[in-house]
């Protein structure tokens, strides 16, 4: 009987590390597993395009190094890469000191403010005081999920946390709630769409708070990995000079992304 | 926008891009690879858990209780999300502990592992009743004509406990193939989530959760039908029961 | 499902054994307690205290969709169950193939098709955003409600069909002779007869369910384990949370399985 237990484990020991296979010196960049619009999105053939997509090829052409993307789910993508599974995330995640307890970011690679949309016939401002008694729908895990909480759910409106972006835009254009709060560009892009120009449009952007908001976009890594940091970064001040970086942004964007 | 038109857009699920029906059918491989593999680990840690179970020593009994309660007790959402991390993680310590370096574990052997933890507790319970099923006197039998463990076990038990347990591992395939859709959850490429996907950007939510719906409906109803004749061949001479 | 596959997958009775004290035992729980400690000492715990209410909270949801969906999902098994034995073939057919389409999908992607493929048709229909449904439409805990209560009921059905044909024909020969009417001998005696034969099953169902709640929280129920989720993305730990999650689901299912004991000792054994 032990004998037989010792060959089943054995078995079962070879088939889990035939399965694995271990990949040679691959560096696995987490993006959130759920269109993302204008940044990452899965197209109709299983690749993903966007912004972010061609902002990783340049860096990773520039720093030589073999990109794979994998997809994680966005509300475990900072444990995903702790653990293990990824080696950078690439997901429009703002460097803010919260986040950086945990994980260590790049420089930044772009900026923009955070913005509030709703309903068209709604007539209300992005404050505190016009939100009052609203529903929004913010991502968890994001910067706008603790921003709401803090400024718009203490003043009496209701937030509400979904799993992706494009779930709350589905939920406003619904109706179910009353507003959005996500980056102004990845809102500007919904409501280019027929759903979004349909229902909805701009309310304005959010007053700043840097210690919530951060400080732009990075790259996120696990602590302690200088050497691919310093390459990374590298990488961004090269496409940034040579002209890469304006080359693909201009495919998407009339403004600069890059911020102040 | 309100026109039946819009409701229902076919050409979404064609095979060849811009349709999606590629990418469906690329997400439901991947659910079947991790349903058949996490199947597979289940049953290996099944009928060994269930040996343990029955022969094993007192400690080894303990330890296989212990897990089978958690397992059946904790719901598969919170095991899947614990052992997604975990696994790969703990797997990772360990061999950097012994200087080998990180490894880097595909998400579909990640997928498998889950699915397989699982399984393996929900097997070991039904191959234990079955193995209980087999009359102690035929196993008797075996011991007095001389056979070894093993001989017992490859002769007599294995065979005459399947017919017992093969209704209660059908249930658990079924189970095995719904169960993928909850690595979702954890941003895996399978059916559930490719279909979350496809849905959220193309807006046409109905038709593809749907559409998603019937594929697994499919694999379900294909399943029954293998395994109605898995059931007969295996049941063939025994008296039919309930 | 037969009830052997559910007992499989649901915890329907504790492990009690004879006695905790043998020696090997003792040298177990000595290591399981070393390992708890462990846990408590070298893992980060301080956020307990500030989430203990809203996890309270999310606690008391998970038990209110538990019992609510159970109880909705039992009353709707009882006719699925019975035009499948006794009811005119449209009925019948309907049932078989509700039951089979529940069964035969996950239930995570029957809550997505209810909540965001439903959801996504209501703009199309400005009839529905004001009339006095709306403001439960617009929450996300009916979606969940009629999610679990229907995927219950496909499950139960099919043990209900089971426990309506089992009734042993004789009773109801018996019923027709006292001149009992239809109704009445459904009411008097195949009703509660079938149920009776059920009831050894609801334990596993029950638990099962318990085992399918934490999927509401995807769409934005806030249940036990969308309060953890919020723990988790607050405090960036991967597991701790998760391992107090798991331990309130242990505790929660030991509680069922406890309680299932008591009421089943309470109902007379006569004739079962």
């Amino acid at each position: 009987m032990k004998s037989a237990l010792k060959t089943i484990a054995l078995a079962a020991a070879i088939g889990l590390t035939a399965i694995s296979g271990a990949a040679a010196e691959q560096v696995r960049v987490g993006f959130a597993a759920e269109p993302y619009p204008p940044f990452t999105s899965p197209d109709a053939s299983g690749n993903w395009e966007g912004w972010e997509v061609d902002f990783m090829k340049a860096i990773c052409a520039e720093a030589k190094l073999d990109c794979v993307i994998t997809p994680v789910a966005w509300d475990g993508i900072i444990p995903a890469l702790t653990t293990n599974k990824i080696d950078m995330i690439i997901g429009s995640m703002s460097i803010t000191a919260e986040r950086q307890q945990t994980i260590d970011f790049s420089d930044k690679y772009y900026n923009s403010p955070p913005g509030i949309i709703g309903a068209k016939d709604a007539k209300f401002d992005a404050t505190p005081e016009g939100l009052a008694g609203k529903t929004l729908g913010v991502q968890v895990a994001t910067i706008h999920q603790v921003y709401a909480n803090k400024y718009f759910g203490a003043a009496g409106a209701t937030v509400k946390e979904y799993q992706t972006q494009d779930e709350a835009n589905n939920d406003l254009a619904a109706g179910r709630i009353d507003a959005v709060q996500a980056d102004s560009i990845a809102l500007g892009d919904f409501l280019k769409t027929e759903q979004g120009s349909a229902c909805c449009d701009m309310k304005g952007t959010v007053k700043d708070d840097p210690e919530i908001l951060g400080l732009g976009v990075g790259v996120g890594l696990r602590k302690g990995e200088t050497e691919l940091k310093d390459k990374i970064n590298a990488a961004i001040k090269a496409i940034r000079a040579n002209g890469t970086y304006d080359t693909f942004s201009k495919k998407y964007f009339d403004f600069d992304v890059y911020g102040g | 926008m309100a026109d039946a038109g819009s409701l229902i857009n076919w050409s979404l699920l064609a095979l060849e891009p811009p349709g999606w029906g590629g990418v469906l059918l690329a997400g439901l491989w991947n659910s079947i690879q991790i349903a058949i593999g996490g199947y597979g680990l289940g049953l290996i840690l099944g009928t060994g858990g269930a040996m343990g179970k029955l022969y094993g020593g007192p400690v080894t009994k303990d330890l296989l209780e212990v897990y089978t309660t958690l397992v059946r007790a904790v719901p598969e959402l919170v095991l899947i999300l614990i052992l997604y991390y975990a696994g790969t993680d703990v797997l990772s310590q360990i061999s950097i502990a012994f200087g080998w370096g990180a490894v880097d574990i595909s998400g579909l052997a990640a997928g498998i592992f889950v699915i397989g933890v699982v399984q393996g507790a929900y097997s070991t319970e039904v191959i234990r009743g079955a193995i209980k099923a087999v009359p102690a006197g035929q196993i008797e039998a075996a011991r007095a004509y001389g056979m070894s463990p093993t001989q017992i076990m490859r002769r007599i038990t294995l065979p005459a406990m399947l017919p017992h347990a093969i209704p209660g591992l059908s249930n658990l395939w079924l189970i095995a193939t719904k169960d993928t859709a909850l690595l979702a959850v954890v941003g895996f490429s399978e059916l559930t989530l490719v279909t979350r996907q496809a849905a959220g950007s193309t807006k046409a939510y109905l038709l593809f959760f749907c559409a998603a719906g019937a594929l697994y409906l499919m694999i379900t109803l294909l399943s029954n039908v293998l395994i109605g004749f898995i059931e007969r061949h295996y049941r063939r001479g025994m008296t039919r029961t309930a | 499902m037969t009830e052997q596959t559910v007992s499989a997958m649901a915890l329907t009775e504790l492990p009690s054994k004879q006695s905790f004290f043998k020696p090997h035992r003792i040298v177990l729980m000595a290591i399981a307690a070393i390992f708890v400690f462990c846990v408590i000492w070298f893992m980060r715990w301080e956020w307990v205290p500030k989430y203990s209410g809203a996890l309270a909270h999310g606690v008391g949801v998970t038990l209110l969709m538990l019992f609510a969906t159970s109880i909705l999902g039992f009353f709707l098994a009882v006719p699925i169950g019975l035009v499948q034995v006794t009811g005119p073939w449209p009925l019948k057919m309907l049932a078989k193939g509700f039951c089979t389409i529940i069964r035969g999908t996950p239930l995570l992607l029957q809550l997505w098709l209810l909540y965001y493929g439903l959801g996504s048709l209501f703009p199309q229909f400005p009839g529905i955003r004001s009339s006095f449904l709306w403001p439960y439409l617009r929450e996300a805990w009916p979606y969940g409600v009629a999610a679990l209560t229907l995927s219950f009921a496909a499950y139960e059905g099919e043990v209900m069909r089971g426990a309506f044909a089992g009734v042993p024909p004789g009773e109801l020969e018996a019923a027709r002779a006292y001149g009992m009417s239809p109704f009445t001998m459904f009411r008097r005696i195949w009703l509660p007869r079938a149920v009776y034969r059920a009831l050894p099953t609801l334990n596993g169902e029950t638990v099962l369910q318990l085992k399918s709640t934490p999927l509401v929280a995807t769409i934005t129920v806030i249940d036990a384990y969308a309060v953890i989720s919020k723990v988790r993305q607050a405090t960036y730990l991967t597991y701790e949370p998760l391992l107090l999650l798991a331990l309130i689901y242990l505790c929660l299912t030991a509680i069922l399985v406890v309680a299932f004991r008591y009421f089943e000792s309470k109902i007379p054994s006569r004739g079962a």
